[in-house]
């Protein structure tokens, strides 16, 4: 059948972006395409950079905290808590078990409700706008459950450096507990009206693949990575908060949907059942939920004073629901620190857009790039500009830029 | 003479008038019913008539690198042909106006005109998506054209058979339910038809799952990315008449009864009950081929709808032909 469709021999460029209905933040592609089949792609990120890199470096790490929660819009709590930990380390501050406990989890439900998001989107994608709104429709307990615990539905500000701002009280446990019942009754319902459904297989199933080898090579992080068969999560291999408590494996594509092959389903099925984990999770650190403290110390200018003699420098890394976000913050006796590097999931992710989309059609390029959830505006830390408009940079400037950036570091 | 071309005319704008007024209201009902179907409220039975008078008072925009005459034609010529087609369909329980002038063939005929302006629009716009989408279009109506034309073929052999003058007359099928005219084993195969023209509708309407032409999502509305204003509401609408196109062929094919023949009605109120009779069948099979069908699945890549049409919906439309043959010389003999 492709033979009616790829008769025209001569590739021509489609440009999709960088604001495009099949892409949710801006990013400039530019396909090679004969007839309908992708022959080469490429990609310019850089068009939601807001500097707030630059913005931080001019403010105490308290005020910081609150910047992060406006790195991503889905992620609230990722940055935020990625940053607290870097600095954290730096100060030696010991976060109290409850507020450790109270993080995770928020950052559990937040996974969820970013996973059913992006189901929502994914079905998008594929034309099924019925499975968007019910999707969408699900999520809302999530959101109604995170509103309760942190006063927002978005830019929760519940972390501070050294604890949590918000405690959990008895009255909300049972809140907590309803919405979890809500979602294990539901888990089994959007298992069937996702991976039973025909036409989903049909457009997913063996598309957009991503080899194992890839994935390793490419750096990819978080389910993206985990449906390519890598077993990586951070919560496994470096726990933080509570984790380390708990059994947490990292979810890999079950033998009987066929084992990990690394298309778009696996990832589809990754995210469904990290839902279930996240529940599980969430249902172990209330029924384990230490008492005492929510923070290390409660008088903001006692805190700010040590975080200003705080010397050193240190990597938070935490498993947002995208993969690994890392935030690199050296401190050296000043206010505001002296470095900080944000470093999302998507930025290790985008890349292995271009083997999952070499050889597909068209029509699959919507999904394909959702597929790995992708965040521009968590990934966008830069944008060169010379002579007034964009400008790219080549392999050995990169190079010169980078060495450079790290012989200033290793002075300060 | 002169009166009858007065007549001729005058039935030509009033069928214009309730086409378009019907194709508002079956926009109306499947935006409504669609939302309801997928947990909304959605919005007023008004709204097509809003989007359209507001799309009628918004700037005509004509990109740089496009064909100004060809791409301003084709909305024109789109509307103008589905608007023709119901002139030789029965419809609101009426006689086709041209009646005497055209049959089942030319319908299929003139069914292809729009989607030919579609193609001839989406390539004159000259931008990547609106060629891609025209291919794609092209694709989708090649792909639809076999199936329907099976059915089609179908009903007219069963008719001319059974010894039915002029059976390609959309009037001799329209007085002539195929259904009375098959066995048990016909009325299977009739049903398998029914099925098929059921499913070439989304096709021929490019909606949800064989949207592959306009596919939001991948080429932003494809053939139509280039159109706004007064050209937009002309294809809008051209859509809108379409599915009463359809609709009422299905209606006429399959379904082609009369309240006032059942029911015993004074001959004033007749009209009426026909066309309210007609209007519920035609959202009856709106609401199947073209509502239930967009909420209950994922857009099709383009070969895949190439391989439903061609393979499984040609295999199941033939089996149905064979079923209807079958059943005729089985009783024959």
């Amino acid at each position: 059948m492709n033979g009616d469709t790829t008769k025209k021999s001569t590739p021509y460029t489609v440009p999709i972006g960088p604001v495009h209905p099949a892409l949710k933040e801006p990013v400039m592609f530019t396909f090679q395409m004969e007839g309908e089949v992708v022959r080469s792609v490429d990609f310019a990120p850089g068009n939601t950079h807001r500097g707030i890199e630059w913005m931080g470096m001019r403010r105490n790490p308290v005020q910081i905290v609150h910047l992060t929660d406006r790195i991503c819009g889905i992620c609230g709590i990722v940055h935020s808590l990625s940053f607290a930990r870097a600095v954290e380390q730096i100060a030696e501050i010991e976060v109290p078990p409850r507020a450790d406990y109270i993080r995770t989890i928020l950052h559990e439900l937040e996974r969820m409700q970013s996973h059913i998001l992006w189901a929502g989107v994914a079905a998008h994608e594929l034309g099924f706008d019925s499975l968007l709104f019910l999707a969408w429709r699900v999520r809302e307990q999530s959101m109604d459950l995170i509103e309760n615990l942190t006063g927002n539905r978005v830019n929760y500000g519940i972390v501070q450096i050294g604890g949590v701002r918000r405690d959990i009280s008895d009255d909300q446990r049972p809140v907590i507990e309803q919405g979890l019942a809500y979602y294990r009754g539901l888990l089994d319902q959007m298992k069937t009206v996702f991976l039973d459904d025909s036409t989903i297989r049909m457009r997913c199933r063996g598309h957009g693949l991503l080899s194992y080898r890839d994935a390793q090579l490419l750096c990819a992080v978080g389910p993206t990575a985990r449906a390519s068969g890598v077993a990586m999560d951070i919560r496994h291999d470096y726990p933080y908060c509570a984790y380390g408590d708990f059994d947490v494996h990292p979810v890999l594509p079950p033998q009987e949907f066929g084992g990990p092959m690394g298309d778009v389903y696996d990832r589809i099925i990754v995210r469904l059942l990290e839902i279930a984990q996240s529940i599980d999770i969430i249902q172990q650190c209330l029924d384990n939920l230490p008492a005492g403290e929510i923070l290390w110390e409660k008088k903001l200018p006692k805190l700010l004073s040590i975080l200003k003699k705080a010397q050193g420098e240190a990597i938070g890394r935490v498993e947002a629901p995208r993969g690994e976000c890392m935030h690199y913050v050296r401190m050296d006796g000043n206010e505001a620190p002296a470095t900080w590097k944000v470093k999302a999931s998507s930025y290790s992710n985008l890349m292995s857009w271009i083997p999952m989309l070499k050889g597909e059609q068209l029509a699959d390029v919507p999904i394909i790039v959702a597929s790995i959830d992708p965040c521009m505006s968590c990934t966008d830390r830069v944008t060169i500009i010379r002579n007034g408009s964009a400008a790219d940079l080549t392999k050995e400037e990169l190079t010169r830029l980078s060495r450079e950036k790290t012989r200033r570091l290793s002075r300060c | 003479m002169l009166t009858d071309l007065i007549g001729t005319v005058a039935g030509a704008i009033l069928v214009g008038v309730f086409g378009i007024l019907v194709a508002l209201f079956l926009m109306g009902v499947d935006r409504i019913v669609t939302a309801r179907m997928q947990a909304r409220i959605g919005p007023p039975l008004s709204q097509p008539l809003t989007d359209i008078r507001k799309l009628f008072m918004k700037e005509n925009v004509v990109p740089a690198n496009a064909i100004p005459w060809l791409f301003n034609l084709a909305p024109v010529v789109a509307l103008a042909s589905a608007i023709t087609i119901l002139l030789y369909i029965p419809v609101g329980g009426f006689a086709p106006v041209l009646s005497g002038g055209g049959d089942l063939v030319l319908v299929m005929y003139l069914l292809t005109l729009p989607a030919l302006a579609l193609v001839a629009g989406g390539f004159s716009s000259g931008s990547p998506y609106a060629t891609v989408g025209a291919q794609r279009e092209m694709v989708t109506m090649i792909a639809y054209e076999f199936p329907l034309a099976i059915v089609i073929i179908t009903i007219a052999w069963k008719l001319a058979v059974s010894g039915i003058p002029l059976p390609f007359m959309l009037a001799s099928v329209q007085a002539n339910p195929v259904w009375g005219l098959v066995g048990p084993l016909g009325i299977i195969g009739v049903l398998i038809l029914f099925f098929v023209l059921l499913i070439v509708i989304p096709a021929e309407l490019s909606r949800i799952p064989f949207d592959t032409p306009e596919a939001e999502t991948e080429l932003a509305g494809g053939v139509l990315v280039e159109y706004s204003g007064k050209n937009l509401a002309l294809f809008t609408l051209t859509q809108g008449v379409k599915t009463v196109v359809m609709a009422s062929l299905v209606v006429a094919l399959f379904i082609p009864y009369r309240l006032s023949a059942l029911l015993p009605a004074p001959v004033i109120l007749q009209p009426v009950l026909d066309l309210l009779f007609y209007l519920v069948l035609v959202v009856l099979v709106a609401f199947v081929a073209v509502s239930l069908i967009r909420v209950s699945m994922a857009r099709f890549r383009i070969n895949q709808v190439v391989s439903v049409y061609w393979i499984y919906l040609s295999l199941i439309g033939i089996a149905g032909l064979l079923l209807v043959m079958a059943d005729h010389f089985l009783r024959v003999v």
